[in-house]
């Protein structure tokens, strides 16, 4: 086996048909849309070449900023509701009655197609007879708001969905985090009198801690490209209210064939994506991982 | 155990997952390929799926095998995706050269790159011929039209109308309106009453859009409105102000359907339907479910009935329509069968007309004698209203190239949400429109 591993060509044989998937299908496009970024192209015809004005004339775009302020509200509120999450795992993985079953529950949502959520929840939202503000009517509140009509509202309205679509799989990762934790460790520290508040803080999460890292760090980097929900639920309106930075690159591609405005967008999204991630793993980075 | 059971979970949910997202396959065969070297093959690509359109479909069919028959040596391959699909290949095929032979595009701004890049050929010799461009209602083929020359030959026309429920306007006494002010009596009226007057889902844009572009196309009487889109006169000119300023009153005051902006249109058409609303502007692509759609309950469609977009201050003029033609045939430039194909569409277009209206309900774009046709009253109605119409605006975002009409769309949505005035409504447009020249 040793032998095999050192035999540079093995090596490369072995890395090769990866690597070329991976080239072919991720590197290359990226480097062409930050090509095409530099294009007046209408995705159709010929390019011409206009140098680095489309992403001058993105970086003094409010619009772009206005949606780029909404994709990073949207990772601030993943991110917080890590901890109900990770509260909410623990709760399941402390052996109470039923545990499998929630558990399974919450996977639900992870299970249907995003556009089938979108559905579901146009039809929660809907301000005449959606089920929240019937809710709402029912216990006195005379005008419930129009939930995804109100620029003030939309943003929020929609992080609702995003946020209950993801629990069920961060609360699978803690989960299964928390089942490795060894038993023994948790009834020595009973033994020495360690309420649960303290074996969660001082036991449980520090052993995680990697796991933890890893989903704010999916969670960041997911709810920057987000896309989906929002685009079938509001198109990203009223009037760009809801609108992240996925959505307004489409429409510029899409809705208005500006495909080389477009890619420069899509370019500097990977860029601010690409950012802070590095941002957070120096953020999140500890000399080692503690072990007991 | 426990393992398997999670398991079994999981692989039940993927599989509802996949059925649920996997339902828009569709199968395209098309027939026998090959045939002697004599033979001349075009190729057609259309966006009727039997599954989802099984009259257009159908009768495409029907004129390509009369085609064939008559014409012994060519042959139609075909190639049939449903409407997403259809311009994402278009899209792809026009960059690497391989369009098919003939295909169906849109007007106006979907036209404009396509015609730019000189991919699709001009077709004025088809029309000129046996006099084809007198038998298409005005103002149709002319969508189709860039720097003088028509790349298209309109299949189907839309015009918007105010459908509305008769069963509550009568309920409350009241009737057809023909001057706006009549009409805000109606919505009044209705409002008393606790019944939504009109049915509006806005977060589709296009249908407040609707609004606004009768409102200004009344307002604005000799044709202000198309010179403002096509950059010849200003948005800020009072009429077209005066229209905005109308439809975000009208908005205001609690006549559309509460939180319009975020309703779909779809929607908005399902309250219309369940007779929740009274009111509903759509265009006639919707005929058929107030007329021959048995899945609509026949009380309904005995209920509706259609009345031409009131005048506004005295102005305007009601045999003056919103709207446009739908899809048109357009013929390839670098077409190895360039004549055998605009051959092909000519026949086409000449076949389409009757065949559409009578077997799959489409109002098409070209002239319908009623005498001729077997079909419900409110089709008659409508193709008598198309052969007396005085003018054809076209819908704004068909008309406008695709970055004015996102701002258009954009703006629009923001006037109805009170988000911007009627004066910043119309500087958007301006500015909109200097810069895209």
């Amino acid at each position: 086996m040793n032998k095999v591993m050192s035999n540079k060509l093995m090596i490369t044989l072995y890395i090769f048909p990866a690597l070329f998937l991976i080239a072919v299908l991720i590197i290359v496009p990226l480097i062409l849309t930050g090509y095409y970024g530099l294009m007046d192209w209408n995705g159709i015809g010929s390019m011409t070449f206009i140098g680095m004005e489309n992403y001058i004339n993105a970086i003094q775009d409010g619009a772009f900023w206005d949606s780029a302020w909404h994709s990073l509200l949207l990772a601030l509120f993943s991110t917080l509701s890590l901890v109900i999450y990770l509260a909410v795992s623990m709760i399941l993985a402390s052996k109470i009655k039923g545990a499998d079953l929630l558990r399974k529950i919450y996977l639900i949502p992870m299970l249907l197609s995003s556009v089938a959520i979108a559905q579901l929840w146009i039809k929660v939202y809907n301000p005449a007879n959606g089920i929240l503000n019937t809710i709402l009517r029912g216990i006195g509140i005379e005008n419930p708001p129009s939930w995804l009509a109100n620029p003030d509202v939309v943003l929020y309205a929609i992080f609702i969905p995003i946020l209950w679509q993801y629990a069920g799989f961060y609360i699978l990762i803690y989960y299964a985090a928390l089942k490795n934790i060894p038993e023994s460790l948790i009834e020595s520290a009973k033994i020495d009198g360690a309420n649960p508040l303290q074996i969660a803080y001082k036991i449980k999460l520090p052993l995680i801690m990697g796991v933890v890292k890893v989903t704010i760090v999916l969670a960041i980097v997911g709810s920057l490209k987000y896309f989906d929900l929002i685009y079938v639920m509001t198109g990203g309106g009223p009037s760009g209210s809801s609108e992240v930075m996925a959505s307004y690159m489409y429409d510029l591609a899409f809705s208005t064939n500006n495909f080389g405005y477009g890619s420069a967008i899509g370019f500097l999204l990977l860029i601010i994506t690409l950012v802070v991630t590095v941002i957070i793993r120096r953020l999140t980075a500890s000399k080692e991982d503690i072990q007991y | 155990m426990k393992k398997m059971k999670a398991f079994t979970f999981l692989a039940a949910g993927c599989a509802t997952a996949m059925v649920m997202t996997g339902c828009n396959s569709e199968s395209s065969g098309s027939g026998d390929g090959g045939g002697d070297g004599e033979q001349k093959t075009i190729e057609f690509m259309h966006l009727w799926p039997e599954g989802s359109s099984k009259d257009h479909y159908d009768i495409v069919n029907d004129i390509i095998a009369d085609y064939e028959e008559q014409n012994p040596d060519t042959k139609v391959e075909l190639e049939v995706l449903s409407n997403e699909q259809y311009k994402e290949k278009l899209q792809v095929t026009s960059t690497s050269g391989e369009l098919p032979d003939v295909g169906m595009t849109w007007p106006g701004g979907f036209l404009e790159p396509y015609v730019d890049g000189e991919m699709f050929a001009p077709l004025d010799d088809v029309l000129d011929e046996d006099g084809l461009r007198d038998s298409y209602v005005a103002g149709t083929t002319e969508a189709y039209e860039m720097g003088g020359s028509t790349y298209g030959l309109p299949l189907e026309l839309n015009v918007a109308q105010v459908f509305y429920n008769s069963a509550i306007f009568d309920e409350y006494n009241l009737e057809e309106p023909e001057t706006y002010e009549e009409l805000e009596e109606i919505v009044s009226t209705l409002q008393e009453n606790d019944v939504a007057p009109i049915a509006l889902g806005n977060q589709d844009r296009w249908t407040g859009s609707l609004w606004y572009m009768y409102m200004a196309d009344r307002l604005g009487e000799d044709n202000l409105l198309n010179q403002a889109i096509n950059g010849e006169a200003s948005f800020t000119e009072e009429p077209l102000v005066n229209a905005a300023e109308k439809t975000q009153n009208l908005a205001a005051s609690g006549a559309f359907t509460q939180g319009f902006n975020g309703l779909s249109d779809q929607e908005a058409k399902s309250m219309f339907m369940s007779e929740q609303a009274a009111m509903y502007l759509i265009a006639t692509w919707d005929l058929p479910n107030y007329t021959t759609d048995e899945s609509v309950s026949q009380d309904f469609r005995d209920a509706v009935d259609y009345f031409d977009f009131p005048t506004v201050e005295g102005k305007g003029n009601q045999n003056s329509y919103v709207g446009g033609p739908g899809v048109g045939l357009f013929v390839s430039e670098e077409s190895d069968v360039k004549e055998e194909s605009k051959d092909f569409v000519k026949y086409f277009s000449e076949e389409w007309g009757e065949k559409s209206v009578s077997d799959a309900g489409v109002i098409p774009a070209t002239k319908v004698n009623t005498d001729n046709v077997e079909l419900p009253d409110m089709y008659l109605e409508v193709l008598d209203d198309l052969n007396n119409a005085d003018n054809l605006t076209l819908f704004a975002d068909v008309q406008m190239s695709p970055d004015v009409a996102e701002t258009h769309l954009t703006a629009i949505q923001s006037l109805f949400g009170e988000e911007i005035t009627p004066e910043e409504f119309a500087e958007m447009h301006d500015e909109a429109i200097e810069e895209d020249e």
